[in-house]
C-alpha cells in the first residue's frame, strides 16, 4: 500500500490538572515520541501543531511554538485548528506532506491547558458567531447538547440512564489500567447515579471533564521506516476529514437550528456515519475488520451513538451491544480501551492524537493490562465544531 | 424610568407586543427566517446574502415567519450557571432553565430555544406539541432583552387544533 504512512513513535504527557503551560506538556509528549521512534529532534523535517485557542498567540501558532520549545532547527512548520478535530487534521496534514514527498519524517503535537468547568466562547460581542449566539441567547453549553441527544435516544430507542452509566463504568475500568489517564479509579453505576445532574438526563459522571494533557506522534513514509530498521510498523491507512452534506438535519453544537429539508431532501447518510464511511472506503476495510475503536465519548450517551455511526451495530442497538459486553475489554470489539475521554477528560488539540497513540500501542501489542489480544486494525473517530469530522484507520 | 424592550438579536422574531409568555397578542409572535427565491430553501437563523443550498446560486432571500407550532424533538435543562456571554447575576442563586429542541413540520427543521419559565423537563415529552411565545432573556438598567420561548400547547387548545 503506497498510500500508507508509518507511525514510528508515540508520546504523551499524563492528563490531569497540572497548572502548567500547554507548551511544557507538548514538549514532554514530543520528546517522548521522538525517544519512542529512536530519532533526534534534528532528524525531524516537519512539525505540525494542533492549535489551542486557550494558549493565546502561541496557541494559535502551535507548530512554531513547539518547534521553538524543542529548539529551532529549521524544520517545515504547520499549525492546524479544527476544534475537537484539530489533532486528526494535524495528522492529516502530516500524512499529506509525507505522501506528497515534502517530508520523510514529521512530528505531530497537540497540547492544552484547559480551564475548569464549561468551555466558553472567546470574549467580545459577536452576534455573527453561532458559538457566541448559543451562549448569549440560550446559555446552551456543550453538555446541554449532549443532554438533548441522550434524551432523544431514550425516547427513540429506549436507552436508560443505567445504560449510560454502564458506559462510564466500562471506560473507567479500562482507564484504571492506563498510566496516562487522569482518572484511574474504577467507577460504579451507583456512583454515576449519585453524581449531580448537569443537563437532564446526564449527570456529572456521564460527561467528560476538561483537562490538561498532550500527545504526539512521529510519522514517516514506509521506506524511511525500513531504513530505520522498522520492517512492520503500525500504519495509518486512512484519515477522513469530511464535512456534512446539505441539508444537515442532525442538530449539532453550536447551531441553534438545523438546515431545513423542505426544499432539498436529506442526504442518505447523515454526518457522523459519513465520517466513518469515508475512512472505511479509503482504508478498504469495514467494521467487521476492526479489532478496536477509540470514539469521542464526550458523554456516555454519545458513545452509544458512535457504535451505530461506526456500523458496529444497527441504529438504535448501541445499548444492546454494550449490555452484551461486546465493547468492553475482553469483548468482541473493545471500544475506548484507553479509557476514553471519560478517563482522560478533554484537552482539545491533543485528544485525537491521543486516540491514535492508543491505536498504535494496541496494534504493537504494547498496551499492557488493557491489551486487546491480536489487534490488527483500529479506528479512531472524532468530531469538531462547525462540521469538522475526522476518523483515522490504523493497521498492523 | 421605563426600560426599552429590545430583541436580544435583531430580525429573528416579530410581534407579541409587550407581553411575556402567553399574554394577549402572543398569538402574533413569530420566529423569522428567510426563504431563497430560487430554490425555496428556508433558513433560521436568517441568511440574507447567499443561499446555502450547494445546488443553488440564489441571492434573493425573503423574510418568512416560521410555523408557530411544532413538536418536541428533545429537551434538557441547565443545572449549572452557563459562562458568559450568557448574562446572569452571580449574586442570585442559579435557577435551572429548560431547553427545548422543536421540530417544525412545514419547514422540516429543528429549532432550539429556552422553555417558558416554570416549564420543567417533567412537563415535556418527545413528540408533544409546543408553541412559540414572546419571552424575556434578561434586563439591565435601560433595556429589557426580549427573546422567544417554547411552551406546551395548552390542553383545550390542543383539542381545538
Ligand atoms: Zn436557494
Amino acid at each position: 500500500m503506497t498510500a500508507d504512512v508509518a507511525v514510528l513513535g508515540t508520546g504523551m504527557h499524563a492528563w490531569g490538572k497540572w497548572g502548567r503551560s500547554f507548551v511544557e506538556y507538548g514538549t514532554v509528549a514530543a520528546r517522548a515520541a521522538l525517544a519512542d521512534a529512536g530519532l533526534e529532534w534534528g532528524d525531524v523535517q516537519s512539525v505540525v501543531g494542533a492549535d489551542t485557542v486557550r494558549g493565546g498567540y502561541p496557541g494559535y501558532v502551535a507548530g512554531a511554538t513547539f518547534a521553538r520549545a524543542l529548539g529551532w532547527q529549521g524544520a517545515r512548520v504547520t499549525s492546524v485548528y479544527a476544534a475537537c478535530a484539530s489533532g486528526a487534521q494535524a495528522i492529516a496534514a502530516a500524512r499529506a506532506q509525507i505522501l506528497a514527498g515534502l517530508a520523510d519524517v514529521v512530528l505531530v503535537v497537540g497540547a492544552d491547558a484547559a480551564p475548569k468547568g464549561f468551555f466558553a466562547p472567546a470574549g467580545g460581542d459577536r452576534p455573527d458567531d453561532p458559538d457566541w449566539l448559543r451562549f448569549r441567547l440560550l446559555g446552551a453549553t456543550n453538555p446541554a447538547y449532549f443532554g438533548l441527544y441522550a434524551r432523544r435516544r431514550m425516547a427513540l430507542y429506549g436507552d436508560t440512564a443505567e445504560d449510560f452509566a454502564r458506559v462510564k463504568v466500562k471506560n473507567a475500568a479500562a482507564g484504571a489500567l492506563n498510566p496516562y489517564a487522569r482518572y484511574r479509579k474504577p467507577v460504579t453505576a451507583a456512583e454515576v447515579a449519585a453524581s449531580p445532574v448537569v443537563a437532564d438526563p446526564l449527570r456529572l459522571l456521564d460527561i467528560c471533564a476538561t483537562s490538561d494533557g498532550a500527545a504526539a506522534l512521529v510519522l514517516c513514509g514506509p521506506e524511511y521506516a525500513r531504513r530505520r530498521g522498522v520492517a512492520d510498523p503500525v500504519r495509518i491507512r486512512a484519515v477522513s476529514t469530511v464535512t456534512p452534506r446539505y441539508p444537515r438535519t442532525d442538530l449539532d453544537l453550536p447551531d441553534i437550528a438545523t438546515d431545513s429539508a423542505a426544499a432539498v431532501p436529506e442526504p442518505p447518510v447523515a454526518f457522523r456515519p459519513s465520517i466513518a464511511r469515508a475512512a472505511y472506503e479509503e482504508a478498504g476495510l469495514g467494521p467487521d475488520d476492526l479489532s478496536l475503536a477509540e470514539v469521542y465519548d464526550l458523554s456516555t450517551a454519545l458513545e452509544l451513538q458512535w457504535y451505530e455511526d461506526l456500523g458496529l451495530c444497527a441504529e438504535g442497538e448501541g445499548a444492546k451491544l454494550l449490555r452484551d459486553g461486546a465493547t468492553a475489554l475482553g469483548g468482541r470489539l473493545p471500544v475506548n480501551p484507553s479509557g476514553g475521554l471519560a478517563s482522560f477528560g478533554e484537552a482539545v488539540p491533543a485528544q485525537a492524537i491521543a486516540q491514535v497513540c492508543e491505536l498504535t500501542r494496541q496494534l504493537r501489542g504494547q498496551a499492557g493490562a488493557r491489551q486487546v489480544p491480536g489487534a490488527r486494525a483500529g479506528i479512531a473517530v472524532n468530531q469538531g465544531l462547525f462540521g469538522h469530522g475526522s476518523a483515522v484507520v490504523a493497521v498492523r | 424610568m421605563a426600560r426599552t424592550r429590545r430583541p436580544v438579536v435583531p430580525g429573528w422574531f416579530t410581534g407579541g407586543g409587550d407581553t411575556d409568555g402567553g399574554g394577549p397578542g402572543a398569538e402574533n409572535f413569530r420566529l423569522l427566517g428567510t426563504r431563497c427565491g430560487a430554490c425555496g430553501a428556508v433558513f433560521f437563523p436568517r441568511v440574507d446574502s447567499f443561499c446555502r443550498n450547494p445546488g443553488c446560486a440564489g441571492t434573493e432571500l425573503m423574510e418568512v415567519p416560521l410555523s408557530r407550532r411544532g413538536t418536541v424533538w428533545s429537551y434538557t435543562d441547565g443545572r449549572y450557571r452557563p459562562p458568559p456571554p450568557y448574562v446572569s447575576d452571580p449574586e442570585v442563586p442559579w435557577q435551572p432553565y429548560t431547553l427545548v429542541a422543536v421540530e417544525l413540520a412545514a419547514e422540516r427543521m429543528v429549532v432550539l430555544g429556552q422553555a417558558a419559565p416554570g416549564v420543567t423537563v417533567a412537563d415535556l415529552r418527545v413528540g408533544m406539541p409546543v408553541e412559540v411565545v414572546p419571552g424575556v432573556l434578561g434586563e439591565d438598567a435601560e433595556t429589557v432583552w426580549t427573546t422567544w420561548w417554547w411552551r406546551p400547547v395548552p390542553q383545550d387548545d390542543r383539542r381545538r387544533a
